[in-house]
């Protein structure tokens, strides 16, 4: 039996305060539960002390929820220990820390990046400032039009100076899972390091780091029902001890002189200045959240609602869908074009009748390029979404072409 | 039920039949203009005279109704005039986004006038503006054409 989404949506006060929108912009940033806002309130208003520097019980109690927030994010993606967690901003900062520490320490002048056509701009641009500073190359790896990486070609990219490969476990354009085992799997025999971007696939499905055996996965609190602000590196022991530190100043220090300084123990050691604790409890919270209701039902409404709106899709004339034509592939994210109508006049009509959608290139312009296109719609959902949601949707978009003066 | 038309009748017929959307062989100044918000972009392309006379215009690209009707509309207006009154329009139309235009500056703004509602409407203002800072910038970058 399929759990009723309005038992997850009494729990999001952002749908009770916009009754009339249709929320489908998930992939962008998703809501949070009360009980996320609430832990994150609790910390500001009653709670607020610095952890980690304090003596008196407010402190120690911060440092320890702080400390039990990155347990719930160490046992949510199965890492081996909490100090290969590491709190950023979000996974922007998280792929720019291991790309700004790992140039020099892992990369040197002549090495090669290999980094997958589909990548968002932030597992991208980092890799190529660093090539910059360090005298690599990035090269890339080609998908198939349908978004599947072939292990083969991966097999085939590789050469003996690939030092690392950087790579989305789910597109933000075409909702595919790439089979990251296997993709590692084949990096590691060629000794190259495997930085995963996990910002769209771990708000949907069970993400288990030490059988992916990935070196790095980044994440995002705010698209998995936390707070903005919030967002974690994951990276083996070994390697992030063998990384200098990224950002210095306060609390990731052990000792400091007027000539310079040791570093502090993982994970403060990536983890400079005041922290951000009430993120960090608040995303504590939106874990504690996803293992209440569990990734089962979460993800039979997802897929549920993703079959409706392919289907959907299908029956009108002009949608054309990027990516593959099976639901089961999307994981709650289609994106799509209308011929003749361009989609920021999609999302603008869209937007007209109360329905959120994205437009443009969704900060993966290569990957337009690669495809030939300029810019695409984007419709991503969430388990709290509905079947009203998907038909008002669906209605709208068969009138747009009439809207925009076409006959059929 | 169908939707009304989104947009007015004369930004939809630029839009659907562009007179001044090709390339331009001739041209001695081109710019190219990006809207990067939602991947609009155009290159603007003019010929112009030693006097300054712009004796002809032409846009290519992909962009939204909106972008491609403005650009499309600022083509005709200036098409024939030279670069002091090009660039008057452009702040005039300007000034019609920034809700400060006065009826008879409407006047001289003919046809554009129909996007005077996209001040309405900030996050489309980019689009409507993109091919006239195109222009603006092309003159800008390049006073003396040869
Ligand atoms: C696949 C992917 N990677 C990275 C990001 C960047 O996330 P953030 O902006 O939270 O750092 C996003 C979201 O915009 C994304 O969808």
């Amino acid at each position: 039996m399929l759990e009723s989404p309005d038992n997850f949506r009494k729990d999001f006060p952002f749908f009770a305060q916009n009754p009339d929108l249709v929320y489908l912009d998930n992939s962008a940033t998703s809501q949070a539960p009360s009980c996320v806002i609430d832990r994150l309130n609790r910390y500001e208003q009653l709670q607020k002390a610095s952890p980690f520097r304090g003596l008196y019980p407010l402190s120690v109690q911060a440092t320890d929820d702080y400390e039990h927030a990155r347990n719930l994010v160490r046992d949510f993606i199965h890492a081996g220990s909490g100090e290969e967690i590491i709190f950023t901003r979000n996974a922007t900062e998280s792929l720019n820390l291991v790309a700004y520490c790992a140039g020099n320490a892992l990369i040197h002048a002549g090495d090669e990046i290999l980094v997958g056509i589909t990548e968002h701009h932030s597992n991208m641009i980092p890799w190529q400032q660093m090539a910059r500073r360090t005298g690599a190359r990035v090269r890339y790896l080609t998908c198939s039009r349908e978004g599947a990486f072939n292990p083969d070609d991966l097999e085939q990219s590789l050469t003996d100076r690939t030092r690392l490969v950087a790579i989305t476990q789910m597109s933000n354009v075409f909702g595919q899972i790439n089979d990251l085992r296997t993709l590692t799997q084949i990096a590691h025999r060629r000794n190259a390091l495997v930085v995963a971007d996990g910002c769209q696939s771990v708000p949907h499905i069970p993400v288990n780091v030490r059988e992916l055996d990935v070196d790095f996965l980044a994440f995002s609190g705010h698209k998995m029902l936390g707070p903005t602000g919030i967002g974690v590196l994951y990276g083996k022991k070994d390697l992030l001890n063998r990384l200098p530190p990224f950002l210095t100043g306060g609390e990731m220090i052990e000792e400091v002189t007027t000539e310079g300084a040791t570093w502090a123990p993982l994970p403060q050691k990536f983890e400079a200045g005041t922290v951000n604790t009430g993120g960090a409890l608040a995303l504590g919270e939106a874990i504690a959240y996803y293992n209440r209701v569990g990734f089962d039902a979460m993800m039979a409404r997802e897929s549920a609602l993703t079959r409706r709106l392919m289907t959907g899709m299908a029956d009108i004339p002009h949608v054309q869908i990027i990516g593959s034509p099976k639901p089961e592939l999307h994981h709650g994210l289609v994106t799509f074009t209308i011929d003749g109508v361009h989609p920021h006049d999609v999302s603008a009509i869209m937007a007209d009748h109360g329905i959120a959608i994205r437009a443009g290139h969704h900060c993966a312009q290569p990957l337009h390029a690669y495809l030939g296109l300029n810019a695409t719609c984007r419709a991503s959902l969430m388990f709290y979404n509905t079947e009203a949601d998907v038909d008002a949707f669906l209605n709208i978009l068969s009138e747009i072409r009439g809207a925009m003066g076409y006959a059929d | 039920m169908p939707i009304k038309p989104f947009y007015n009748d004369i930004l939809m017929d630029h839009h659907h039949h562009p007179a001044h959307k090709h390339e331009l062989p001739d041209a001695n100044l081109t710019l190219r203009g990006v809207n990067p918000s939602c991947g609009d972009q155009i290159t603007l392309h003019l010929l112009v005279n030693d006097a300054g006379i712009i004796q002809d215009g032409s846009f290519t690209g992909d962009g939204c109704a909106i972008s491609q009707a403005s650009a499309d509309i600022m083509l005709d207006l200036i098409i024939g005039k030279d670069q002091t009154n090009a660039l008057h329009l452009c702040s005039l139309f300007m000034k019609m986004i920034r809700e400060t235009v006065s009826d008879s500056e409407l006047e001289e703004l003919e046809e554009a006038g129909a996007l005077q509602d996209i001040s309405h409407m900030p996050a489309r203002v980019k689009c409507a503006v993109l091919g006239w800072h195109t222009m603006e910038e092309a003159f800008r970058s390049q006073p003396t054409i040869h």
